[in-house]
């Protein structure tokens, strides 16, 4: 039975400009999950939020028909669709700690709704609230009312935005990323729970995710998206098993997959670390109180060879980053590292380091915060050159940066550009450029490609396999992605706490993994694979 | 190169559409030329004059009243009957448009000074017969003046301080803030007033000493901009390229505190007109006889029965207070992130 129709949805942002959803047609069946899949840009958010015309006012939003159970909600009055957003039609946002009020408690988010809707007493409330905690599988539904979202983590406060999308017994639930920002282990509980509860009430649930194998695992049907258009759409198993369109096809090939490249085998060590530990104080309860440490990075040792790659994977607040910024020494540290021959742990300031700065850089994560907006593409990628070779006349510092932004594959009169300009993948490969111009031997990669899209992820990996051939790089590769760091990496550092819980050739970790932890990351992440091998 | 920058485009965009704000800037700036020019407007000399088929320009250039056939070797006061005749005998004299400096004492009133406003005093004369409109052109320069270097000098030691406590953090940082907060819990205007009584209290000294005391403002501000840019990618970035601190500062981060500085801007400058003008009003301000709006609302205080004193000071620093907060309105607006990064 078919909840939630949509045909022929096309939204505008402005009048002149090209349609952002163009055409779109879906329906939402009782008891089935759709998942919506795209790269970002795509306009699956876009869909979902013009459904409940969360959009804001300068979109114009066009469709022949919208109906919820068989009811007209195209042309409902603004007040009208207020009784939808939160009743009828339940919604979860991508980043829990910005969806809720981070000065109420989890009782009063959820009561909110409950009085606003169903007009239900403040007992009453908090009986349903508990009740829907029970349902969301929360630990002790009763400590956690009281409870304020930072209090806490993040697959819990993704559970609290579960039972207050739940709270008025909705007939839909639309769920916007609802895990790109929690960690693995994570992710899927709350992917298990949404399907349950799909099951359970008889939801028509609409998943928006890039994901293919969460896809795989969880929905019953798929509708790809492709530049504002469904380019494919059917049951989830027929499309992965034979995708009909080109763009569908793209998208299953851009998981990643491959072999790092084979490094000489006569390869001396070049970054080594021993009992590496950072630490930061914690606050002090009175004057005179003992200092209290937290451990971020706490005793890892590391070696890396030239020409390899080393991964380091975890959770969030495992201290992968932390130990990235230790080794590049812009956190105070303790412990030895060695660069080369070299102990970069004694040296001290700026003066003494610098030379050593040249041969090792590091990419980082967001590709909007990495680059100065201020500054032109050209401007970026020269500063490096402008500290360490001051001398090079102006011509040949050009020269050079053009020279960097073709091994990038990007044109080199792309220079004179600023970064808002860019998509995020450019700006990886601008960073990627600024790192490079150096010649370091030593890359420090700290989830370089966690915030693109699978296919631009695919094209960035092949980049830095392809640098790393030619030039012998050693990469230290940071990510929380499984798939992406066994295509990449020959050696394995697997972190939680700040310790170092298991290390090894990559392959016999993933073949053998020794911890319970490093099964249970892996499980995690390969799981969907295996349900559907038939796909990749 | 940094006019084509696209968030410069956007906030000056946005800062356009605020029409208010934009006429105010456009307004103010006029009003600043013209009291730049202040003495082609407003002065006691002629600005051209002709005598003997030669061209004299006695606004840029000193001539001795003997040039013009005059009796003393010292300057020639074009405003004697006596000179004017003599010149006019064989050429012509362009005035100024305001036939009055500041100082210029009007001896040709009907009335006792103060005098009401009249064809040759505009807006009358204060009491000791000097025109109301050329002092307050000259006044209005002195206070934009005074205003604008105090500002800008506040704000760059402000930003640097706020720039070194912010990056380093740590022990400078605690040790700034609490040297900040023992200097401005000090009772500024006491000591100004005491330290006038050490020295003349001249334009320049005036300045120095407010600066003491209104760097501040922006110290915190910048402090907080800089505390956040620190943990920046790209400025990691540049601290892993092993580029030096003050270039990191400088060209990384101030960019990012510029912005609560050009905000905060017109709200400073409008601080130190007032200052200014509160010093002039209780006497501890420019030396006597300077152009001051001050110096005129006080006078218009001491003359009730000459409200035209009064009411033109209030009116003249009204509308450059309130030209400034518009501007001002405008520019954080322009800055607002929420409203250009959508």
């Amino acid at each position: 039975m078919s909840r939630l129709e949509i045909r022929n949805l096309s939204v505008r942002f402005g009048a002149d400009q090209p349609p952002v959803v163009d055409e779109v047609s879906l329906t939402l069946t009782a008891g089935r999950m759709l998942a919506l899949v795209g790269e970002s840009g795509s306009g699956k958010s876009v869909t979902a939020l013009s459904i409940l015309r969360l959009l804001p006012p300068q979109a114009s939003v066009r469709a022949e028909a919208m109906t919820l159970d068989d009811e007209d909600i195209l042309h409902l009055p603004e007040n009208a669709l207020r009784g939808l957003r939160g009743g009828r039609v339940g919604m979860v946002f991508q980043e829990p700690l910005s969806a809720l009020n981070p000065l109420h408690t989890v009782e009063k988010q959820i009561n909110e709704s409950l009085a606003i809707h169903q007009g239900l007493s403040r007992h009453a409330a908090r009986q349903r609230t508990l009740e829907l905690l029970h349902q969301v599988h929360l630990p002790e539904p009763d400590t956690m009312l009281a409870r304020y979202p930072h209090q806490l983590s993040g697959g819990q406060r993704q559970r609290v935005m579960i039972a207050l999308a739940l709270a008025n017994n909705p007939s839909v639930l639309i769920a916007d990323e609802p895990t790109t920002a929690l960690d693995v282990t994570v992710q899927a509980g709350i992917l298990d729970l949404l399907k349950q509860l799909q099951t359970e009430l008889g939801l028509a649930v609409l998943l928006i995710t890039h994901d293919l194998g969460v896809v795989a695992r969880y929905a019953e049907d798929i509708a790809v998206m492709h530049r504002g258009r469904i380019v494919e759409t059917g049951a989830t198993e027929q499309v992965l098993a034979a995708p009909q369109d080109e763009y569908t096809r793209h998208l299953l090939a851009a998981e990643p997959g491959g072999e790092p490249p084979v490094p000489d085998p006569e390869r001396p060590v070049h970054l080594q670390t021993r009992d590496l530990q950072v630490r930061f104080i914690q606050q002090r309860h009175g004057l005179f109180a003992r200092k209290q440490y937290f451990h971020a990075v706490d005793g890892v040792d590391l070696t890396l060879r030239r020409g390899e790659t080393l991964g380091v994977v975890g959770e969030s607040g495992s201290g992968k980053s932390t130990l990235a910024l230790a080794v590049l020494r812009l956190l105070e540290s303790q412990g030895e590292i060695r660069l080369e021959d070299t102990r970069l742990d004694t040296l001290r300031g700026n003066r003494q380091l610098r030379p050593w700065r040249a041969r090792m850089q590091v990419v980082f994560q967001d590709p909007w915060s990495t680059l100065n907006p201020r500054m032109t593409v050209g401007q970026i990628i020269e500063e490096g050159l402008k500290v360490h070779q001051r001398h090079l006349p102006q011509a040949e510092r050009e020269q050079a940066v053009a020279t960097m932004l073709t091994e990038v594959g990007l044109p080199a009169d792309c220079r004179h550009r600023y970064p808002h300009e860019f998509s995020g993948g450019q700006r990886q490969r601008i960073a990627i450029a600024r790192a490079l111009i150096l010649r370091p031997a030593l890359l420090i990669l700290d989830e370089p490609t966690s915030a693109l899209d699978r296919s631009v992820q695919h094209q960035v990996l092949e980049l830095l396999r392809d640098l790393q051939a030619r030039h012998a790089l050693s990469y230290v590769f940071i990510s929380h992605d499984l798939k992406l760091v066994r295509a990449i990496s020959h050696e394995l550092i697997v972190m939680r706490h700040g310790k170092a819980l298991e290390s090894g050739p990559t392959e016999a970790i993933f073949r053998a993994p020794q911890h319970d932890y490093t099964r249970s990351l892996i499980d995690a992440a390969f799981s969907t694979e295996r349900k559907y091998q038939v796909a990749f | 190169m940094r006019f084509s920058n696209p968030v410069f485009q956007r906030q000056w965009n946005t800062f356009r559409s605020n029409r208010r704000g934009y006429w105010s800037l456009w307004l103010f700036s006029i009003l600043f030329a013209l009291c730049l020019g202040a003495e082609l407007i407003a002065n006691d000399k002629p600005l051209v004059l002709s005598y003997q088929n030669e061209l004299y320009f006695p606004v840029f250039t000193v001539y001795p009243e003997t040039t013009f056939g005059g009796l003393f070797e010292t300057e020639a006061n074009y405003r004697d009957p006596f000179v004017k005749e003599l010149i006019e005998q064989d050429g012509w004299i362009v005035w100024p448009v305001i036939p009055f400096s500041y100082d210029t004492i009007n001896y040709d009133l009907s009335v006792p000074s103060p005098a009401p406003p009249s064809a040759d005093n505009w807006l009358g004369t204060d009491d000791q017969g000097r025109d109301v409109l050329a002092r307050i052109l000259y006044g209005f320069r002195i206070s934009v003046l005074f205003g604008l270097i105090l500002a800008l000098a506040s704000s760059v030691i402000g930003i640097a301080v706020g720039a070194v406590q912010g990056y380093y953090g740590g022990w400078t940082d605690l040790a700034g803030q609490r040297f900040i907060e023992i200097w401005s819990s000090m009772p500024i205007l006491y000591l100004i007033i005491i330290l006038s009584s050490f020295v003349v209290p001249n334009f320049w000294w005036l300045l120095l000493i407010m600066l003491l005391f209104s760097w501040m403002t922006l110290v915190d501000l910048v402090r907080a901009e800089f505390l956040r840019c620190r943990n920046l990618d790209y400025v990691r970035a540049a601290r892993a390229l092993g580029v030096s601190a003050p270039v990191i500062m400088f060209r990384h981060m101030l960019p990012n505190a510029m912005v609560a500085t050009l905000t905060f801007l017109p709200f400073i400058l409008n601080g130190a007109i007032v200052t200014l003008t509160t010093l002039d009003f209780i006497g501890f301000g420019l030396p006597p006889g300077s152009p001051s709006l001050g110096e005129l609302l006080g006078q218009g205080k001491a003359n009730l029965h000459a409200p035209w004193l009064g009411i033109s000071a209030f009116v003249s620093l009204a509308l450059i207070l309130s030209l400034l907060i518009f501007i001002g309105e405008a520019v954080r607006d322009a800055f607002d992130p929420r409203k250009y990064l959508q």
